[in-house]
């Protein structure tokens, strides 16, 4: 018995309180996460379920629920990737401004500035979408009724108030474009200096080692800058809601007044007045938007994953 | 080991912090509305105190902002607060109690069992419904050099139906002979919300103008062409944008929109307070209604001359007696205050609601004052 106690133990691994709170404290906020989400799949699964039986009453005279949410569904989707179409090159561009081409002081102004228009709350994007930037489209979209009529996108009539769905993807965009800016910056500033250098050292113009080195190393953190900028054009709510022009039509006209609308926005349009089974209609229409980010953001992650094994780092 | 010791206290704050964190999650989903807490202790009608705490029909909100600041102004100990949820939702919270009274654009039916709820959650009494506010739905337009745009209710039916398309359209210039109408597209605004507005609008024009609009009543538009807007401000803001545009809004918001005057028999009429109000003494009371609840069905064909047809009427709700003392105090002086000659000038006067017309406010004061308290 005390030959056992005697014999010297193996130095047990030091572990001090401030390790044990520390993982704890992590621990916790990643279990936090985890539970937070499926509380949410939860709460939408078991409120969701009724509108699956519901009459046509509770969907506007729509006869199943799938007919209800398949037009919110293009709309969201529609929306959201006009306005990728639009941010993610923008937002490239003023990352790269940022991080390679302007001098060191406009640089960080600029990129304030840009961090600001994260900080404006959506509801003043539907301001400025519905009374400074909507007028000022009209003109436009009857140009583009006018010459590019041939076009499904421009078909027309144009709307004459510019509340339409491009209208409502370009103010998604500026809301967009921050968020992708932000981390676009980041990465690109972190390209190793050696390899930039060595391309310049090869000859290569600016152009040509931004692309053969830059983008390569921030490719995975591209597509997750773009996957988070698609969230919140997905999710958007208020700004759509004000802006867009809804009328539940499916179309691919861009420029007319009736314009479907998103699964975000009619949430927001119809819960105030909503009762009984419309509500569960809607939070169903939430379900189906949670589902889609979700997927969505997983295709993002595979994408990115692979360009990331693609890189010999 | 110093710096150590002294982020320990600091870990373990944070550690309850996220603790607290998790559990405020799990009460999220708890209904808010705590009801009417009336904690008065002398029950006095002229020194009343305590929070009621009342919501419903976002179309009352700006008239109930007026009728609590006088009421609250009368009474000092008392704070009254208004949830402008819908009337749905405060038709919901009425009757599974969070509030001790609603506003509702439309009165209590049994179609979904609400009439029966509300009289299950009156401790089997019928709920008390009195109208308390009107207010004229103009028909807003603009569109360059017509100043006095006069449309009939099939046109206005087709206007809003699509049928019609252009400000030339011969039915339109049959209703305005004198205007110099342009060769332009309409743009029809409507509501893209679920909005007691598009339903007191369609109810009109369904009855009105069956043939020009065959899409009934309904809250939510119903047809896909046309622009969508949201809430009231939204109509208002496309109408003002968008040159050659049509909409229908509460006629207060309308600003210095342009209002159709609308036919009615041989005239037209202009969405004016008093043309509004007169339209429920010209109206016959609903089938559901009771002594307790004074609900019409408003009487759109009305031919009379002087009265505005399209109009928002909205009720509130109430139960006819309260077993708690402060609460139902509360309630009956802040109902009586609202359906008062003082109060609906108030509303008036702040919101653009028309009064109601002498001889139903005495109908809807006498129901008010059958609330029974303790």
């Amino acid at each position: 018995m005390t030959v056992t106690e005697a014999a010297p133990k193996p130095p047990a691994p030091v572990r001090r309180t401030g390790d044990v709170v520390f993982s704890g404290l992590a621990r916790a906020a990643g279990i936090t996460i985890l539970v937070a989400l499926a509380g949410v799949a939860v709460f939408l699964t078991i409120e969701g379920f009724p509108a699956v039986t519901a009459p046509a009453s509770a969907m506007g005279g729509k006869s199943g629920i799938v007919l209800y949410v398949w037009p919110l569904l293009f709309g969201t989707l529609l929306a959201a990737l006009l306005a990728m179409i639009i941010a993610t090159p923008l937002a490239i561009g003023v990352a790269l401004v940022i991080s390679h081409f302007a001098p060191r002081k406009l640089s960080r102004t600029l990129g304030y500035l840009i961090d600001l228009l994260a900080a404006v709350p959506s509801v003043v994007y539907g301001l400025w979408g519905i009374n400074f930037l909507a007028p000022r489209m009209v003109g436009l979209y009857e140009w583009l009724e006018e010459n590019l009529g041939f076009l499904p996108f421009f078909t027309g009539p144009a709307s004459s108030t510019g509340r339409t769905i491009l209208t409502a993807s370009l103010v998604l965009a500026v809301m967009a474009l921050p968020i992708i800016t932000a981390i676009t910056r980041e990465i690109f500033a972190q390209t190793p200096v050696l390899h930039q250098e060595a391309a310049l050292a090869l000859g290569a113009t600016r152009w040509e080692m931004i692309r053969m080195t830059v983008f390569p190393y921030g490719r995975s953190g591209m597509v997750s800058a773009t996957m988070l900028g698609l969230g919140r054009a997905l999710g958007e709510t208020m700004a759509v809601a004000m802006v867009l022009s809804a009328t539940g039509v499916i179309s691919f006209n861009l420029i007319s007044s009736t314009n479907p609308s998103t699964i975000a926005a009619n949430i927001a349009l119809q819960f105030g007045e909503a009762s009984g089974l419309k509500v569960n209609v809607l939070i169903f229409s939430g379900l189906v938007l949670f589902v889609v980010t979700f997927i969505v953001n997983f295709l993002g992650r595979a994408i990115a994953g692979r360009g990331y094994k693609g890189e010999s780092r | 080991m110093n710096i150590t010791s002294l982020r320990r206290p600091a870990a373990m704050g944070a550690a309850l912090v996220l603790g607290f964190g998790l559990t405020a999650c799990g009460a999220a989903n708890e209904a808010t509305g705590d009801g009417g807490t009336g904690s008065g202790d002398n029950g006095q009608s002229s020194s009343l105190s305590g929070t009621l705490n009342g919501g419903g029909a976002s179309s009352q909100e700006a008239a109930q902002g007026a009728w609590r600041a006088g009421f609250q102004q009368a009474n000092p100990e008392v704070t009254v607060n208004y949830d402008p949820i819908g009337s749905g939702g405060g038709r919901e919270q009425f009757i599974s109690g969070g509030f001790p009274f609603a506003g509702s654009d439309s009165y209590l039916t049994n179609d979904e069992g609400e009439l029966d709820g509300a009289t299950e959650r009156c401790d089997g009494q019928a709920p008390i419904e009195v109208p308390n506010y009107v207010s004229p739905i103009a028909v807003i337009y603009n569109l360059d050099g017509v100043d006095d745009l006069q449309l009939s209710p099939d046109t206005l039916a087709g206007i809003f139906a699509g049928d019609i398309t252009t400000w030339d359209d011969p039915a339109i210039a049959e209703d305005n002979p004198d205007a110099d109408l342009p060769a332009e597209d309409i743009n029809p605004v409507h509501r893209s919300d679920e909005s007691g507005t598009t339903g007191n609008f369609t109810n009109y024009l369904s009855t009105v103008a069956g043939d020009a609009w065959t899409h009934g009543e309904v809250e939510t538009w119903p047809i896909k062409g046309g622009e969508g807007a949201s809430g009231t401000s939204g109509v208002v803001a496309a109408v003002t944008n968008g040159a050659n545009s049509i909409g229908y809004a509460d006629a207060s918001q309308a600003g210095d929109l342009g209002k159709a005057a609308i036919g009615v028999g041989d005239g037209f009429e202009l969405p004016t307070p008093e043309a509004a109000a007169k339209i429920l003494e010209v109206s016959p009371e609903s089938d559901t209604a009771t002594d307790t609840e004074l609900v019409y069905d408003l009487d759109y064909t009305t031919e009379e001359a002087g009265v505005y047809p399209i109009v928002l009427s909205s009720y509130l709700i109430a139960c006819p007696s309260y077993s708690d003392k402060a609460e139902g105090d509360l309630v009956k002086g802040y109902l009586s205050y609202i359906v008062s000659e003082d109060g609906q000038q108030a509303a008036a006067d702040n919101a653009g609601s028309a009064p109601l017309p002498a001889s139903i406010a005495e109908k809807a004061q006498a129901i008010v004052d059958g609330i029974t308290v303790g």
